[in-house]
């Protein structure tokens, strides 16, 4: 996010017209094969049948009911992971404490590991066979196949992506314009609110969009703790897989386009900070 | 004006000692520059000043108050970092306002009052009327004001600068120096900058402590420190000196069998180090103590600089001749040395 863009490169390059046309051509219809072509099926299978038909999936309780508990999962694990990533990031960035680089090794692991894996991990830890479920039976509370286990399940696997954002950022910053701030009489809390966080801002904003755009699609490990209970713990992920195993194809690509819809959004409002605070965000590397 | 008495400091990073009992008495009001190589612990001095750093070992007094255990919030040192620090999502008056706005609020001056210290530091720091600015938009020099009117703002107890004009190119550079004595001498606080650089720090500064290892090795003002070096390090870390291995014998100063001149007194006989700036040789016409040949000549806008080899095995030495003196390359001059700074060799 930090290169310098120079609107005079472009003339420099030498590459002849039509070989500058050609991977303009190959890059614009591969990403329309891959990218552009399945999206736009998903909203015209949504609406073949007209927007009556849609008016009657959502008014389906368990359609209403998945899409509700997929907010409920994002509204908790996003708030969850702000603060791990904030506090990981910070912990990295600004002290050098033995196990560093296994902090960074941990907080990578979610993402080289495959999601169901991620999603088995937790029934063996608090599934009816797991190593805590005859405690967890006996205490009546309930993990897995339950609101607790999405949201772990979810949690984990989306666990990189603000702390992710924010390490290498806050790394460049360094500790000076903190130590500053406690120069000038800030206690340690007060230079956290006025100088650390106001410069980190934008990646920290970017980080949790995208938390919560992963946080709302994940399909795997949900899928192997959530236990499919139509109407209790089916996510909006999960519930396309049963329409869709149903044949209720308008009604599973109904919901497939809602998904799809908050992620267009979340990336629209990812372009409109970057269009908007373009210069904020290239600044933050600036000294 | 509060003096700073640094005694018995040492600090410890992870195993390795980066000051090593260090004792030093900043006077109220002085101008001192931390002059040292780069790991020598001038800038860790500095931070342990300002409360950035926990010590080890010893004590920091600011006038005859125990500072030691003091938190960096509570020690009112104003620091200027090398790199300027300045909150880059605040404007120029924001940052300058800094110090005062996160007072509670019982101490907090009225906004108009900041306001207007805001205005009198800009005119100070010479750069009124940029108080909307955002730092990404000044340049190196301009940053570097804001960061001392910033410091100034709480109106700290001592003004700690680390490597101040480190950052800047030459011209600029010249320009700050004259400027910080300038602020110095209005504002009259006790001011520390460390420096690599030892002609800033004889230029600037009204004394000049010299670090290397973690202690230091002399505080004295810029003419002791250039006459009269304290030992070896000094000699040849200020003052652009040339420095030959010689032997000492019989009164007389040797190197590689070539007789150099006469040893100054109370010098042991055996090996010592011998440090030449260019003032201690002079070309004559005749007689002289040595001789060396002209390997080089470089012209100044007063006079002419001479690169002399004395022996094919020995670093060459320069000297400086007025103009009128009609020297060539390759010519044998005679040359008259004053071996001044000789000392014993340590080891």
């Amino acid at each position: 996010m930090s290169e310098v863009r120079n609107p005079t490169a472009a003339s420099a390059l030498s590459e002849p017209r039509w070989v500058r046309l050609s991977l303009i051509l190959i890059g614009l219809a591969y990403l329309s094969l891959v990218v552009l072509l399945p999206l736009a099926a998903i909203f015209t299978e949504a609406l073949r049948k007209g927007v009556g038909a849609l008016h009657e999936v959502f008014a389906d309780e368990a359609t209403y009911s998945a899409i509700m508990l997929t907010l409920t999962v994002a509204a908790i694990t996003v708030p969850l992971n702000l603060v791990f990533g904030v506090a990981a990031a910070w912990a990295i960035a600004k002290f050098e404490f033995p196990g560093k680089s296994l902090l960074i090794t941990f907080i990578d692991l979610p993402f080289s590991v495959s999601p169901v894996v991620s999603g088995l991990i937790f029934v063996l830890l608090f599934g009816a066979q797991g190593l805590f479920g005859p405690w967890l039976a006996a205490n009546d509370i309930k993990i897995i196949f339950a609101l607790p286990g999405i949201v772990l399940a979810t949690t984990f696997v989306t666990l990189p992506f603000i702390a992710r954002e924010l390490i290498p950022l806050m790394q460049e910053q360094g500790t000076a314009e903190e130590e500053a701030a406690m120069t000038l009489g800030a206690s340690g809390l007060r230079a956290f609110l006025t100088v650390t966080l106001p410069n980190i801002r934008w990646a920290l904003l970017y980080g949790v969009l995208l938390c919560n755009a992963r946080a709302m699609g994940e399909f795997g490990a949900v899928a192997v703790v959530s236990g499919h209970i139509r109407g209790q713990t089916n996510t909006m992920p999960l519930h396309v897989e049963i329409l869709y195993n149903e044949y209720n194809f308008v009604g599973a690509f109904a919901v497939a386009a809602l998904l799809a819809l908050l992620a267009l959004v979340t990336l629209g409002a990812k372009s409109l900070l970057e269009w908007r605070y373009g210069d904020a965000l290239a600044g933050k590397s600036r000294h | 004006m509060t003096g700073i008495a640094v005694r018995g400091v040492a600090k410890d990073f992870a195993g390795t000692r980066a000051l090593d009992g260090i004792d030093l008495d900043i006077r109220p009001g002085e101008l001192l520059a931390l002059l040292g190589p780069s790991g020598s612990g001038k800038t860790t001095l500095l931070r342990s000043i300002a409360g950035l750093e926990p010590l080890t070992a010893g004590t920091i007094h600011f006038g005859g108050e125990d500072a030691t255990g003091l938190r960096v919030q509570d020690r009112k040192a104003g620091f200027v970092f090398q790199h300027y620090a300045l909150f880059r999502h605040m404007t120029v008056a924001e940052n300058i306002a800094y110090g005062l706005t996160v007072r509670p609020r019982a101490e907090r001056p009225a906004r108009h009052e900041i306001l207007r210290r805001v205005e009198d530091l800009l005119d100070l720091v010479q750069l009124p009327g940029i108080g909307k600015r955002f730092p990404g938009q000044l340049s190196g020099g301009q940053r570097q004001r804001v960061a001392l009117a910033r410091a100034l703002a709480v109106e700290p107890r001592v003004l700690l600068l680390d490597e101040p004009f480190g950052a800047l190119d030459a011209q600029v550079r010249k320009d700050l120096r004259r400027w910080l004595r300038d602020i110095h001498q209005r504002t009259g606080h006790t001011t520390v900058f460390v420096t690599h650089d030892q002609e800033e720090a004889v230029e600037l500064a009204d004394r000049v402590a010299i670090l290397n290892r973690g202690r230091v090795e002399q505080v004295g003002s810029p003419d002791e420190v250039l006459d009269h070096p304290a030992n070896a390090f000094v000699a040849g870390f200020v003052g652009q000196a040339v420095r030959l291995d010689v032997t000492v014998a019989e009164g007389r100063v040797r190197a590689d069998a070539i007789e150099l001149g006469a040893a100054p007194a109370g010098i042991p006989d055996g090996a010592a180090s011998l440090f030449l700036r260019t003032g201690d040789i002079a070309v004559v016409r005749s007689g002289g103590t040595t001789s060396g040949v002209v390997t080089a000549i470089t012209r100044s806008a007063a006079s002419r600089r001479l690169e002399i080899r004395l022996s094919d095995d020995l670093p060459a030495v320069e000297a400086e001749v007025s103009l009128d003196q009609q020297v060539a390359r390759g010519e044998r001059v005679a040359l008259t040395i004053r071996a001044d700074r000789l000392f014993p060799a340590t080891r």
